[in-house]
């Protein structure tokens, strides 16, 4: 399942990010994926992969091709998102919780 | 295969070093003074979340201006050990009264402090709302504010 830390260390990549890009306006193939990237098919299917397993993108078989698109529901996105709000937000609770806790005592 | 991801509930845990009572009064009552700035959900940037202390009560954003946007609800309010919220805001932060998330905090006394745990589950929920969703990965506060705010992290 994705979490935050995977999304961003797959996000870690200028690459990654190409490939991501080209997703956005729709699925496509390895092959469309990977025409005019300066890596080799082979790489791309490496990079998608680590995109799979962050949650950020899914592929399906057509025939003997397998499409990629970027993760439906977007839900991996989403969670990564929530992960890293919630961590910022209790941080700042317990900041809070403590800074004014200190304070009733004095 | 699969198609609809069910993505696992987001847990948090963090230590207060307060008395329990006193962290259940912060985080509910005292929300207006540690919700992160980064999301608004109404227009005012002085906007402050409000949630109203029992079961039932509504979490709302207010406005200076008197507008008042709404962000969940108490779904279950036991003081001081736990409250269950509805987190009712899509995936592009507007409030749909038919989506129900749940996040659960429950507060333990644990030594001089308190451990807080948060757990914000039936994610998929708002995955469900697929077209906002679609819209969402687009906006800029979607796949933009991910790519935005890891170009930020390792900027640093």
């Amino acid at each position: 399942m994705a979490n935050a830390d995977r999304v961003f260390a797959a996000l870690n990549d200028p690459t990654r990010r190409s490939v991501l890009e080209r997703l956005r306006s729709g699925p496509k193939p390895v092959g469309e994926i990977a025409r005019g990237l300066p890596v080799t098919r082979p790489a791309v299917s490496q990079h998608l992969k680590v995109l799979k397993e962050a949650g950020l993108v899914d592929d399906r078989s057509e025939g003997t091709r397998r499409i990629y698109q970027i993760d439906p529901k977007g839900l991996g996105a989403m969670r990564a998102w929530l992960d890293q709000f919630w961590t910022e937000a209790l941080d700042a609770f317990a900041a809070e919780a403590e800074r004014t806790a200190k304070k009733e005592k004095e | 295969m699969t198609t609809q991801i069910r993505p696992a509930p987001v847990r948090k845990s963090i230590f207060v070093n307060a008395p329990q009572a006193h962290a259940f009064e912060v985080f509910t009552a005292g929300i207006g003074r540690w919700w992160p700035k980064t999301h608004k959900i109404g227009g005012s940037d002085l906007d402050k979340p409000v949630i109203e202390p029992r079961a039932g009560g509504r979490w709302y954003q207010a406005g200076v201006d008197g507008s008042e946007c709404e962000v969940g609800k108490v779904l279950e309010w036991n003081p001081p050990a736990r409250v269950l919220l509805a987190w009712q805001l899509t995936a592009d932060w507007t409030y749909d009264p038919d989506l129900i998330t749940e996040v659960e905090v429950t507060f333990t006394p644990e030594g001089s402090g308190t451990r807080v745990d948060l757990e914000h589950r039936m994610l998929e929920r708002i995955g469900e709302r697929a077209e906002t969703m679609r819209e969402a990965i687009d906006s800029p506060n979607g796949w933009g504010l991910l790519l935005r705010l890891y170009s930020e992290a390792s900027a640093e």
